[in-house]
């Protein structure tokens, strides 16, 4: 083996300079058009979010430990979940994986120098910050307490929150989600470089691509109906009102219709991450990748199809409970495929269990849990008892944080040395990972059993049965939150002392890391050419060390 | 209060519900230790660096076994798709002969008003093994009627109504409560479903307060509001139907379409009348919205059943 098939190995002779070190002003970065630079403003502002929404369900989560509450009004509690849930869907999950993640690594990953639009790429970033604002006017100025759902007559005519200024923020936010669909499609199909066929395309760019299909189609609906709801709240247009010929129902179709679909923008991204994790850590090809990308492309498109599930109980037609209860149940299928064939993934692997595969591996299982009670949720009998409880709750905790932010934390620690040029510790990284999955089932199993046996959602005072489970609930919480916090510590750390980690510190075959660790600012000093399928760990079959000098075959040359 | 409360199978539904429940609960629990029985085998005997062999998969092992789980899957989704629906289906429609009291949700309480005109509030009472049908509406926001030993819930919403219908077969006190976010004391909107014997309730009924009961109040109404005026008088001057035998029945309406008189049409003709003119009729009555109130409502439609003579006349059935 020479050093020509080593691409990743000594660069060049002159290296260029890394992206973070074109431009140290605060001004250089606030006017950047580099994907990797607004990445990692995207990845900054959503952590704020992610730790205000966190912050608000921790005080909720307090409150629970007693059946008639601790310390604050019902007013005050309405409004902190209500908070929690429209800072955690539109300002966290939705941008999370796409936003940072999928705006680093999609233009590497397919061996281009930006995004097909830099510019609309930074206004998105900006659409963010605007939305943000209104939601921290809505906190500022007392909050609203709608629930994130908006559902009418409530917000409409009978809400006193903030609700018109809480609506502003999540219409504008997604046009910062349309802007990012409509730039990854096209970046997709326009700026793949030579040899990089449909079929070579990593299951991250595919899942990115199937996101981004979504949030251009759906996101649009989202708008549309919280513009009726101002339209009635301020201008008493009778859209819902149903006293005036309006229809309640209407705006529930309108907005499961975005809702739902938006499930699949926080959950596709991740299982692109983890097929990425999965196959650098088994040292081996994803297993079935063309059933991979057809299930994500099905999952893409049946989403569309199943908002009517969360209507089984809103005085729906059966016929119609039946159709999207039969629905649900298909868009089920490609999911367990993809849990089987990461596992698979896994056969006649060389696995090792650094943190980005612990945190993969408690993905599998989270979801796969997600999943299975999702099926029971498809069953109207069953939901019909289960839905408006704990038992939905847990679910969708499940799928987005047990799913979507176990992913999201695999991708960061994968991806670090990528875009930082460090490694962070190890030790204490497996331990978050560890901590986390055990916090997240301690907080959230106990809220499946609750939820069957009757416990509603969205209760601030209730009945003293249900408090062992609260207070097991609530202690894992507090887990939870010492487990978010660990890496902002070791990262932060890193950041600043950590190891230097070369090229590519996990000897992984992706085009993103043919480059160097933290790549330049226009990705690749020579025009790359893509020549295998992706994930050719296996070609070679030897575990990953530092001392192997047979490394797995690049996607890629430069 | 006790874990009995939300958890007893207070009707042979939630017992059939608990049924589909605890097969689901199954599969899932085999899917899981299946997986994770693979998951941990693979994790030791695939670690880095063990002796295991590796090497190329099988043929086999490429694509059959991909189309074979897939295949699997979906057989394994279809049939519990077609357990749970066919529980649905033989839930869905209530027996005609049913007991119907009629409920009114608002911030922050559940009316409740029963067929003697008795009423009560947060509580509700009601016989053991008699179909009871709740027809439900609210006043201001969307609320929820969840019974959880009955496994049953259903949205309540303004200006339309929504139905649930069960069968007690246990006696005893029972939660009731809101599951719809409805504002502030959302948390606070909940009573007691007290399920008792059918004398028990007889007896209850007769020694509430309530003078009249609904049919006769509503009688009252139809003088006093004025719908007698035209629909029940020979000299009006306005042709309009006779209103015997309404409730339940078929009707003819002018664009050719046929519907249902049942609660929720009667309510849209006293409120809304010009929508839906019946064949032969002119669009001269006007709106009593604002004249009536809901519970008003309730018994103007409670006394045009009384006129009914039909056996069936209980809603869904024409």
């Amino acid at each position: 083996m020479t050093d020509m098939t080593l691409p990743f190995a000594p660069i060049h002779e002159v290296a260029e300079a890394s992206y973070l070190d074109e431009g140290h002003t605060l001004w250089s970065w606030l006017t950047t058009t580099d994907h990797k630079r607004i990445a990692i403003l995207y990845a900054l502002s959503i952590t704020v979010f992610f730790f205000i929404g966190g912050a608000a369900i921790a005080v909720v989560r307090l409150e629970l430990i007693e059946p008639n509450g601790l310390f604050l009004s019902s007013d005050a509690y309405n409004r902190l979940f209500t908070i929690h849930g429209i800072i955690m869907v539109w300002f966290f999950l939705v941008p999370s994986i796409p936003a940072t993640m999928g705006n680093f690594l999609l233009p590497l990953m397919i061996g281009a120098h930006d995004v097909a639009f830099p510019r609309l790429n930074l206004l998105s970033w900006y659409l963010y910050v605007i939305a943000a604002l209104f939601t921290v006017y809505v906190l500022i100025a007392g909050g609203v307490d709608t629930g994130w759902t908006f559902y009418p007559p409530f917000s409409s005519d009978y809400s006193n929150g903030h609700v018109v200024a809480a609506a502003a923020g999540v219409f504008v936010v997604g046009f910062s989600s349309i802007a990012t669909g409509v730039n990854f499609i096209t970046t997709t199909h326009m700026l793949r470089c030579p040899g990089m066929t449909w079929f070579r395309l990593p299951l991250f760019v595919w899942s990115i691509y199937a996101t981004s299909i979504v949030m251009v189609l759906a996101t649009p609906v989202l708008a549309m109906s919280l513009l009726l709801i101002v339209a009635e709240r301020v201008f008493g247009l009778p859209v819902f009102d149903a006293a005036r010929g309006g229809d309640p129902l209407l705006f529930q179709h309108l907005f499961w219709f975005y809702s739902h679909p938006a499930v699949y923008i926080m959950i596709l991204p991740a299982m692109g991450v983890v097929s990425e994790v999965f196959a650098c850590y088994a040292r081996r090809q994803v297993f079935g990748y063309s059933f991979m990308v057809y299930a994500l492309m099905t999952i893409a498109v049946i989403g569309f199809m199943v908002w009517g599930h969360h209507m089984f109980v809103a005085g729906q037609s059966d016929l119609a409970n039946l159709v999207f209860s039969f629905l649900s149940f298909i868009v089920a299928v490609p999911s367990a495929i993809k849990v089987f064939n990461w596992t698979a993934t896994l056969y006649r692997g060389q696995i090792s269990f650094e943190a980005p595969m612990l945190y993969a591996l408690g993905f599998l299982g989270l979801f796969t849990i997600g999943g299975l009670t999702g099926l029971f949720l498809a069953s109207v009998p069953i939901d019909i008892h289960a839905t408006d409880t704990y038992f939905v709750v847990a679910h969708f905790h499940f799928v987005m944080v047990g799913g979507t932010v176990s992913a999201f934390m695999a991708g960061i620690h994968y991806w670090w040395p990528k875009v930082t040029g460090r490694l962070y510790h190890e030790f204490w990284a497996q331990f978050a990972a560890i901590t986390m999955f055990l916090g997240f089932n301690m907080t959230f199993l106990p809220q499946f059993l609750m939820g069957w046996e009757g416990m509603p959602r969205r209760y601030h005072y209730y009945p003293p049965v249900f408090q062992v489970w609260h207070v097991f609930s609530s202690a894992g919480a507090g887990i939870l939150a010492a487990a978010y916090v660990m890496p902002l510590a070791y990262l932060g750390w890193s950041l600043v002392r950590g190891e230097r980690a070369g090229n590519n510190p996990w000897q992984a075959t992706g085009l993103e890391w043919q480059t160097t660790s933290p790549p330049p600012k226009h990705n690749f000093e020579r025009q790359p050419v893509v020549t295998t399928d992706p994930y050719m760990y296996h070609e070679v079959g030897h575990p990953r060390s530092p001392d192997d000098d047979t490394p797995p075959a690049p996607q890629g040359n430069q | 209060m006790n874990m009995g409360q939300f958890t007893t199978e207070a009707s042979n539904y939630a017992f059939r519900v608990d049924e589909t429940f605890w097969l689901l609960v199954g599969v899932s629990t085999a899917v899981v230790l299946f997986l994770v029985a693979l998951i941990v085998t693979f994790m030791v005997r695939y670690r880095r660096g063990s002796n295991a062999p590796r090497g190329e998969l099988p043929e086999l092992l490429k694509h059959e076994i991909e189309l074979g789980w897939t295949v699997a899957t979906l057989f394994l989704f279809l049939f519990i798709f077609w357990w749970a629906g066919a529980e649905l289906l033989t839930a869905s429609e209530s027996p005609a002969n049913a007991l119907e009291i009629h409920v009114v949700a608002k911030q922050w309480m559940f009316r409740f008003q029963h067929p003697t005109g008795a009423r009560e509030i947060d509580e509700l009472h009601v016989p053991v093994q008699t179909p009871v049908r709740l027809a439900m509406t609210s006043e201001d926001v969307i609320h929820d009627l969840f019974i959880p030993a009955l496994r049953i819930k259903k949205d309540i919403l303004p200006d339309r109504y929504t139905y649930l219908w069960f069968t007690a077969t246990k006696t005893g006190i029972f939660h009731l409560t809101c599951a719809e976010f409805c504002g502030t004391n959302h948390s606070s909107m909940n009573g007691r479903l007290d399920i008792i014997g059918k004398q028990d309730y007889a007896r209850w009924t007769e020694a509430q307060p309530e003078g009249d009961d609904l049919a006769h109040q509503g009688a009252g109404l139809f003088h006093t509001v004025g719908c007698s005026g035209c629909h029940d008088s020979p000299n009006a001057t306005i042709h309009a139907p006779d209103l015997h035998n309404i409730y339940g029945r078929l009707v003819q309406l002018n664009d050719g379409r046929t519907v249902t008189a049942d609660e929720a049409w009667l309510r849209d003709k006293i409120l809304l009348p010009a929508r839906d003119i019946p064949a032969g009729y002119a669009n001269d009555m006007p709106s009593f919205r604002g004249v009536v109130t809901e519970g008003q409502i309730i018994a103007l439609i409670a006394y045009l059943r009384s006129l009914s003579t039909t056996p069936n006349a209980q809603g869904t059935q024409p």
